[in-house]
């Protein structure tokens, strides 16, 4: 391939076994499961960021020699059994090629744990989970974590309809509550998850609110709580290259000062993000996003 | 030919140097291919010539890992290139690229006794002559590794500073782990210095040899994150831990406008290009958006980089540097290259404002006009603002101001000591930091100096290492506990040139 060295060739990714254990992983995807059309949950072999991921982290993969690094949030993991579970969402040329990986293929590397553990604590008051998309699988670790510390834990998913809702059932499992929402009324409350969320808090007192999925939902969520004594967080999912701080492609503005999502995120303080930057910044590739997929239909695939 | 034995020091001395060929600026815009073609034979043996072999030699001290420079241009004097390559190898393991990437011009060659009158011994251009002949001769570069020790070594980072550490280590028998944050060795020689300088098959056939040697290497891995520097010493059976995991956290500028589309720090500008093949969009996914009209901000050497890179993509490439060209703290040739490249130069201009459009992508840049103050004691130069501006036109802007030291470690291993810029803090003459068991080298501790720096830190530490691992590490140290103490500088010669 153009750009590599021919030496490069030569090099292998070390596989044998030390005394001492092993530190090669093989990103062999495991399980594979379609959730709704182009949304695909997966399982994939990754001990030992298994064995150290926590809820809240993230990992960014490379399906492919070829590809770009993708950050991706994290639904779920097994430290005994050594995989880590992501749900994937076909939206641009990357996570397509991702999704058309078949169980026992693998992807060409896998890096994390990323990004500091979600903010948990003992709330005076319920901790609202919202997911949109992906974002679904992404709140349930978080979930599982408040819940444990003794908080009461409500998760509010939503879709544009019933055949988009996604991990229902595994979100019911680790929340004392949920609710459900679709725009088109064909599942649960027709409306948004703000119209749940304006519900609970309209009859509970709700201390803490965790948001992950599309910007503008997040941007809803934390306008809806600002100045209500409730803790806002929201996950942002920027555009991003290593994931340890190191290139500043993820830089976000809080509360007026640059931060790097990967590396002191991703979860903020929604009150204070600069949401319409960060949705701009999201759109910096659009072009050329376009352009690699176009490539990509022309390989024929 | 004469007997190039008879000639006298004098004879040797009035010799004209020999400069190597480059590829016409014309042309090497278009591409990425190296600038210098490199010394046929005869301009090497004829710069060989050159030096008139010192009784008490300069260059020695002059060079960081301190090769025995007379020695080796001795042999390819002698056309004993295999010699001269062996005699290198005893202290520099990346001859090919220390060769290309050094500033001679500061070091080895700034002390030459031959430079005195006129132009110094080539030293650079030979030890790349040397090191490019062995390559492509294919000469037998393994090393005789001695009887394994038992004792494991985890290194973490695999640039040059994790290499020569690796290699070092491996040679007193000890078996060596490396572990990188990316998908590929090399370290900033691979995702910031481009390939114009460093053709990636250099880099690739040193990370080959070490694996020939034994040293293990697992990318992907995040020290801090993955596994701490705690599990490596107690669960992981490491009897020692060397963290060479470089500078890496971009410094901004602060000003308004940063975040615009369209700006870039440098390390990923040249991390997309470089580490993702971004220029070979879309054969590679990694995308960049590369305006028409870049600006770049600085003038160290990873900004020629940058500039020069931006011209190679075809942009119109402009520097913005506060100070004049005199202070640029580029190597001289980086900055003749980059001047011979057809790039423009605004010195004496201080960004203040990036100006984006609605869409947020950027479109100019604002900029303070400068003027130099009167030396202070220290004898530098102030710039301060003259009142006037000006405002151009850009769709990129990639800022080099240098960087701090990436804090992943730091957080995870709370007993390393660091300064306010979060550069890791270690005893002067042994390179062990606040934490037993755990030393540092290279960027790390130096806050971004160079690649020869970086392994020479490496090659000391090394020595300790072992000591530390063999049980005879009896050393008073002495590791900084002041937030406001400087990162490690060399103590060695280095010329009082422009820097
Ligand atoms: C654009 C540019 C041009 C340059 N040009 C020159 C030049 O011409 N000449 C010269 O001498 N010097 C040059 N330098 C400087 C030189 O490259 C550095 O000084 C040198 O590479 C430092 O070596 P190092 O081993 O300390 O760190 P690095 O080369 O930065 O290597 C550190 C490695 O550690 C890895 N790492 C970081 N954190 C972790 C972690 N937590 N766990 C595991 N791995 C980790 C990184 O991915 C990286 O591979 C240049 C630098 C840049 C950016
Ligand atoms: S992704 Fe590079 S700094 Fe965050």
């Amino acid at each position: 391939m153009a750009g590599e060295s021919e030496a490069s060739k030569h090099i292998c990714k070390t596989s044998s076994k030390s005394i001492y254990g092993d530190y090669m992983q093989d990103y062999k995807i495991l399980a594979k499961k379609e959730l709704c059309p182009w949304t695909y949950h997966l399982k994939v072999s990754a001990p030992l960021i298994a064995k150290k991921i926590l809820a809240g982290q993230f990992i960014i993969i490379r399906p492919n020699k070829h590809s770009e690094r993708i950050p991706l949030s994290i639904c779920g993991w097994n430290r005994d059994e050594g995989y880590i579970e992501i749900i994937i969402m076909a939206c641009g040329r990357t996570s397509r090629e991702a999704c058309e990986k078949n169980v026992g293929e693998k992807f060409e590397d896998v890096v994390g744990p990323l990004g500091k553990r979600s903010h948990v604590q003992k709330y005076n008051g319920s901790c609202v989970l919202i997911g949109g998309g992906y974002g679904t699988g992404a709140i349930i670790p978080t979930a599982r974590d408040l819940k444990s510390t003794g908080n009461k834990v409500i998760g509010v998913l939503g879709a544009r309809n019933k055949e988009l809702l996604i991990m229902e059932d595994e979100l019911r499992e680790v929340c004392d509550e949920i609710m459900v929402t679709t725009n088109d009324g064909s599942a649960g409350t027709e409306g948004f998850v703000t119209h749940a969320l304006q519900n609970i808090m309209d009859h509970k007192t709700v201390a803490m609110v965790l948001a992950i999925g599309p910007v503008p939902m997040m941007m809803a969520v934390s306008n809806m709580t600002r100045g209500k004594d409730i803790e806002c967080w929201v996950s942002l999912n920027a555009i991003m290259v290593d994931g340890t701080g190191m290139c500043g492609a993820c830089r976000v503005s809080v509360a007026g000062e640059t931060k790097f999502a990967c590396f002191h995120g991703p979860d903020f303080n929604g009150h204070h993000v600069d949401f319409d930057e960060l949705t701009k910044r999201q759109k910096m590739f659009m072009e050329k996003e376009q352009l690699a997929m176009k490539a990509f239909k022309e390989k024929g695939k | 030919m004469t007997n190039k034995k008879d000639l006298s020091a004098k004879e040797r001395i009035k010799k004209p140097r020999n400069e190597m060929l480059l590829h016409d600026a014309k042309e090497r815009i278009k591409h990425f291919e190296e600038v210098p073609l490199g010394y046929t034979w005869e301009a090497a043996r004829d710069e060989a010539i050159r030096c008139i072999q010192c009784k008490k030699p300069l260059c020695i001290e002059g060079c960081p890992v301190t090769i025995d420079i007379p020695a080796f241009i001795k042999l390819v004097e002698e056309g004993n290139v295999n010699g001269a390559a062996g005699k290198i190898r005893e202290a520099n393991f990346l001859p090919a690229a220390c060769g290309r990437v050094c500033p001679q011009d500061k070091q080895c060659e700034a002390v030459c006794v031959v430079g005195k009158k006129g132009n110094p011994v080539a030293i650079g251009n030979l030890e790349r002559f040397v090191a490019d002949f062995e390559r492509s001769e294919n000469l037998n570069r393994m090393p005789k590794i001695p009887k394994k020790t038992g004792k494991k070594i985890g290194v973490i980072g695999s640039g040059p500073a994790g290499l020569t550490a690796a290699y070092e280590l491996c040679m007193k028998g000890h078996e060596v782990i490396v572990f990188e944050a990316f998908h590929r060795g090399g370290g900033v020689m691979v995702y910031g210095i481009p390939r114009f300088r460093l053709p990636l098959d250099i880099i690739d056939e040193d990370l080959k040899l070490l694996e020939e040697m034994g040293v293990k290497f697992y990318y992907n891995m995040i020290i801090g994150k993955i596994l701490t520097i705690d599990d490596l010493l107690e669960n992981e059976g490491f009897n020692a831990v060397y963290i060479a995991t470089g500078a890496g956290l971009p410094k901004m500028l602060g000003i308004s406008g940063e975040n615009l589309n369209g700006v870039y720090s440098a390390n990923e500008y040249l991390t997309r290009i470089y580490l993702m093949h971004a220029n070979h969009f879309p054969e590679y996914t990694t995308p960049l958006f590369q305006g028409k009209k870049m600006a770049v901000i600085g003038a160290g050497n990873t900004a020629m980089d940058v500039l020069r890179t931006g011209k190679r993509l075809g942009a119109e490439v402009t520097c913005y540097y506060r100070r004049s060209r005199e202070e640029a703290p580029a190597r001289t040739e980086e900055l003749e290259h980059a001047e011979q490249e057809f790039i423009n130069f605004k010195f004496l201009s201080n960004p203040v404002e990036f100006i984006g459009d609605t869409n947020n992508f950027v479109k100019g840049i604002r900029c303070a006009v400068m003027e130099l103050s009167e030396p202070d004691e220290s004898g530098r130069r102030k710039p301060i603002p003259t009142g006037e501006e000006f405002i151009d036109e850009c769709d990129t802007i990639v800022f080099s101001l240098g960087c701090n030291v990436n804090p992943i470690i730091v957080d995870a291993t709370p007993e390393l000591h660091v300064n306010k810029w979060g550069i890791v803090m270690v005893d002067n003459k042994t390179f062990h930091t606040s934490k037993k068991g755990v030393f540092a080298g290279g960027d790390a501790i130096t806050g971004g100096s160079t690649v020869i720096l970086a392994m020479g830190q490496a090659k000391n530490a090394a020595k300790y290492i072992h000591d530390y691992v063999t049980g005879s590490f009896n050393y008073e140290l002495e590791v900084p506990t002041d937030p406001n103490t400087p990162g490690i500088e060399w103590s060695g010669r280095f010329a009082k040139g422009k820097r």
